[in-house]
């Protein structure tokens, strides 16, 4: 698959709170970038597999993220629903540079991100 | 300035070698290099200090007064002579010219070279904050620095560190033992991120502040003041820390201006390749100033490893090259064993394995891929810690053994090793190991026990050993070896634990935030064992709660640990809006107030109002980003917040009462507003819900409340521990008061009773079937004193829980700035 990727960059990590996350606007749909305790970032589509609920206002423990709605654990590095339930979510690759946050998008396409 | 120089030996045919810096990696390189071809070069080195080669890494021990200067010299003056080398100390080379194969000092001496070797170091970074150039503001990087830092303290006062990494806190430590009262500022979460995870930074900022030393984290810089001196520094929150000395050690910076100066390739430090040659093939780098495959260093053991590589090539000797280094960093500290390798950040396919010693103080963290070892933090027993680095270093894999790796290397060569059952490692362990640090119980004590009175339980050990009685953190090796001495005649007890994430229940978790006064959620996961770095959905909001209840006024709120409602203080609905519902007192509301919402409603095209089953109005679906505008409406209005979301006093509904009704005995409607008013913005474990009813037709459903008032002739039935839900619980009737004073009294000291008692998510029904009434009676009914304890302890957390979380967020500033924004819009 030919992608293009466009790494950009949408913030100091220092934006997002510990254990916590926030979202990002695009046009296909609001993403959610998670900071772990450890001051990793994850970027997920921001609706749980699910019921849609939104993911960036979740508990994040470890990596993983409890689904606000109905307390599905999503695994951040897969975006796939964990224990009992089954399900995935789009993930967008994310990583810091220099204490900011980059996101690597593609131009969206529907469906795409449900892998 | 100091000059060692000698006529040239052998006259002028020898190639002539220029090292720019007399520092660690420069001097080793030379060292290197005279192992292997001595007499090849004519050497001269300049140096910017005005001394020998001396090692810098024992610049906390000379701060300290552990050490002298002399002990820390690596090569004295005699060295240089003996070894024919040039040396210009304290004076620095201004330029290099790299056409004409000469650099040129300070003083103007000019030197020739064939072969130039860059080892300027690195420079600290000075966060350019106004203040930053005044006399007094110091950094960490030299004996000269050391010098203005022990002038300071001679005359003891206070000492600001800004930066909390390794020098940082090495200079910290430092002051303090040369009696200093020191603070040191730190802008992340956590001291040494870069080195320890968030669990050893927590327990390291605990050591140092137990040694005196305060540390302030998340503090950001925002001035350093003073007129002709440093006095203070202050913060970007307002706090204002007095100081006489500012050492700053925010992080280092490769020097790297003369290089490119000259024209050679610089990025973030001096870009080398393998074999250390920069663009310019006769002029190497070596050091704390190279950028070596994108990656700068600031610890020794890669400059080591450097310094042989360049040694080698300028012998003109085959090498490998330089490979670039993994690290593990030590904290040089007397009596702190912190220590850390690789990468322990986690990441994709990673695995976590986590070993925490409360009584001895340890944590162990390892980080696995693949089944090897890719990153360790050991805190407090760091006796492995070369062990772990080696295992990392060699790439070995490791599954078969994962389970036990934790307990070292001891363990493994005594033939653990390959045993991946962790019962089987109990057994393994030797007689005299230390199985419950709490009470000193070693493993043959209880095994001998277990033999000698036929012990099956673990309760029996217990009370005979009385191993586990204390904390209990030992339980599962207890449990392991029963399990092992009766084999299948065991059966381990069961202990609901409160999540995966420990072994401990709910109950063992509250005592022991007391007994062991544990004040914050990486407290009580370290002290007691968790089993995760840093727990999951269930257990931080329950430890939130509990270390809220355990210590109010004193335990700061931890945000991320907070179900989303409490967090941003509305409800979240299906489709991820929130609903909003204004406190009503007592049901109470006027034409203001309801014109304040019908306002509100219009302006944010707010879909829904529906009035709640506690008597209030609930506006649902506001947008996230709308909830301050409306908060702020609201509150202009003279409405608070009805913490409709929270495990936290709901309502208080009412009946007409007396004020109205025909039939009514007492004032209802203004004793539950009274009521609302005392106990509004406590946290419970669970939702808390209360209804007074005027007289016994109870109108207000007052039964089924977890407190229920109803007004009779005589005073007033007190009843607990009702609800509506899924199981209908009825009240079961307290006792009866005759005042409304008391009907206050015992409304707080049920309250206080249930938040001190009951387990989190348990709501007041389910708490008492389980405690019993006659447990809550003989707490608070029958016993007058303990009553007046509980209320004085529910009004006591209540003064410091009761202001509007709303007024707090409707002008989002402060640590509220970004809770309801989007950080950022992408095309």
């Amino acid at each position: 698959m030919d992608q293009i990727i466009t790494w950009t960059d949408i913030g100091p990590l220092t934006d997002i709170p510990r254990q916590g996350a926030r979202t990002v606007e695009h046009p296909a749909g609001r993403i959610a970038v998670f900071r772990t305790i450890d001051d990793q970032v994850f970027a997920l589509r921001d609706a749980c597999p699910h019921k849609q609920g939104p993911l960036s206002e979740g508990i994040v423990h470890g990596q993983a993220v409890t689904c606000p709605l109905h307390n599905w654990v999503i695994d951040l590095v897969s975006g796939q629903a964990t224990g009992p339930d089954e399900g995935c979510t789009g993930t967008i690759p994310a990583r810091l540079e220099d204490g900011r946050v980059v996101l690597g998008l593609v131009p969206w396409r529907e469906g795409a991100a449900h892998g | 300035m100091t000059h060692i120089s000698h006529p040239s030996p052998s006259g002028a045919g020898r190639p002539r070698l220029v090292v720019i810096g007399n520092g660690m990696a420069g001097i080793r390189a030379v060292e290197d290099l005279l192992d292997r071809a001595p007499g090849l070069y004519d050497i001269t080195v300049f140096g910017a200090e005005p001394r020998v080669n001396y090692n810098r890494i024992m610049l906390s021990p000379l701060l300290s007064g552990e050490k002298s200067f002399t002990d820390i010299v690596l090569n004295d003056a005699d060295w240089y002579t003996a070894n024919g080398i040039t040396l210009h100390a304290g004076d620095p080379v201004v330029s290099i010219d790299r056409l004409g194969r000469k650099v040129l000092a300070q003083s103007g001496t000019e030197v020739p070279y064939d072969r130039l070797l860059i080892a300027t170091g690195s420079g600290p970074v000075i966060i350019p904050v106004p203040g930053h150039d005044l006399p007094g503001v110091v950094t960490f990087r030299d004996v000269d620095d050391v010098d203005k830092m022990l002038a300071a303290a001679g005359g003891g006062g206070s000492a600001v560190v800004i930066g909390g990494g390794l020098l940082g806190l090495e200079a910290a430590v430092g002051l303090q033992s040369q009696g200093m009262d020191v603070t040191v500022l730190h802008l992340a979460d956590h001291v040494m991120e870069r080195q320890l995870d968030a669990s050893a930074g927590h327990l390291l900022a605990e050591e140092l502040e137990r040694r005196g030393v305060r540390v302030i984290t998340g503090a950001d810089t925002a001035e350093i003041a003073g007129d002709d001196h440093v006095r203070a520094v202050r913060l970007k929150d307002g706090t204002e820390i007095p100081a006489s000395l500012v050492v700053m050690a925010v992080g280092i910076r490769p020097n790297t201006t003369l290089a490119a100066e000259a024209g050679i390739d610089v990025e973030r430090g001096i870009v080398v390749d393998d074999f250390m040659t920069t663009s310019d093939p006769a002029v190497l780098a070596v050091g704390e100033c190279v950028q070596h495959r994108g990656q700068c260093y600031g610890l020794v053991q890669p400059l080591f490893e450097m310094a042989k590589v360049v040694g080698a090539r300028l012998a003109g000797l085959e090498t490998d090259g330089y490979a670039g280094s993994v690290t593990s960093t030590k904290l040089k500290v007397t009596g702190v064993d912190v220590f850390s390798a690789g990468d322990f950040s986690g990441g994709p396919g990673t695995e976590d394995i986590v070993f925490r010693d409360a009584g001895r103080g340890v944590y162990k963290r390892l980080v696995l891929e693949d089944g090897r070892v890719k990153g360790a933090v050991l805190y407090g027993d760091t006796a492995d810690g070369a062990w772990y680095f080696q295992l990392l270093k060699a790439g070995e894999d490791v599954s078969d053994r994962r389970d036990t790796l934790l307990f070292g290397q001891a363990f493994a060569a005594a033939g653990g090793a390959g045993t991946a059952n962790p019962t089987d490692a109990v057994a393994a362990l030797p007689d005299d190991a230390e199985i419950c640090g709490c009470n000193g119980v070693c493993k043959g004590t209880i095994t001998k026990a277990i033999a000698e009175h036929g012990l099956t339980t673990l309760e029996e050990v217990k009370a005979r050993t009385k191993a586990s009685a204390s904390c209990g953190s030992c339980a599962g090796l207890m449990e392991g070896l029963l399990a092992h001495a009766l084999g299948d005649g065991y059966e381990a007890s069961e202990v609901k634990a409160l999540c995966t994430c420990t072994d401990h229940d709910h109950d063992s978790i509250r005592r022991l935030i007391k007994a062991k006064t544990l004040k914050s959620i990486p407290a009580v996961m370290q002290a007691l064992e968790w089993k995760t770095p840093d727990g999951c959905a269930s257990c931080r909001p329950a430890l939130n709660f509990y270390l809220l209840a355990a210590w109010p006024g004193e335990y700061v709120d931890h945000a991320a640990s907070r179900f989303v409602n409490e967090r941003l203080h509305a409800n979240i609905q299906k489709d991820g809006t929130y609903s909003v519902v204004p406190r009503m007192w007592g049901g109470l509301t006027n034409p203001r107030e309801l014109r304040a919402i019908a306002d509100v409603a219009d302006k944010y095209d707010i879909p829904t109002l529906k009035v709640t089953g506690g008597q209030r109005i609930d506006l649902l679906g506001v947008k996230k980003e709308d909830l301050p505008g409306v908060w702020a409406a609201l509150n202009a209005a003279g409405m608070v917040s009805g913490h409709a979301y929270g495990k936290s006093l709901r309502t208080v509904k009412t009946c007409v009462g007396s004020e109205w009704c025909r039939f009514g005995t007492q004032a209802s409607m203004s004793i539950g507003m009274s009521l609302e008013r005392m106990t509004w913005g406590s946290w419970t474990p669970h939702k808390f819900k209360m209804a007074v009813s005027g007289c016994p037709r109870n109108c207000a459903e007052a039964t089924i409340k977890d407190f229920g008032v109803v007004a009779t002739d005589g005073g007033f039935d007190l009843y607990v521990g009702g609800n509506g839900g899924m199981k209908v619980r009825a009240c079961d009737l307290l006792c009866k008061v005759t005042t409304e004073d008391e009907v206050h009294e015992y409304v707080g000291a049920f309250m206080q009773l249930y938040r001190e008692e009951a387990r989190y998510l348990e709501r007041t029904a389910p708490w008492i079937e389980r405690v019993g009434l006659d447990f809550v009676r003989s707490r608070m009914v029958d016993d007058a004193g303990n009553r007046a304890a509980l209320h004085a302890r529910f009004l006591d957390s209540q003064s410091h829980s009761q202001s509007d979380p709303w007024a707090e967020r409707a002008t989002p500033c402060g640590q509220h700035a970004n809770d309801f924004k989007t950080l950022a819009s992408v095309e």
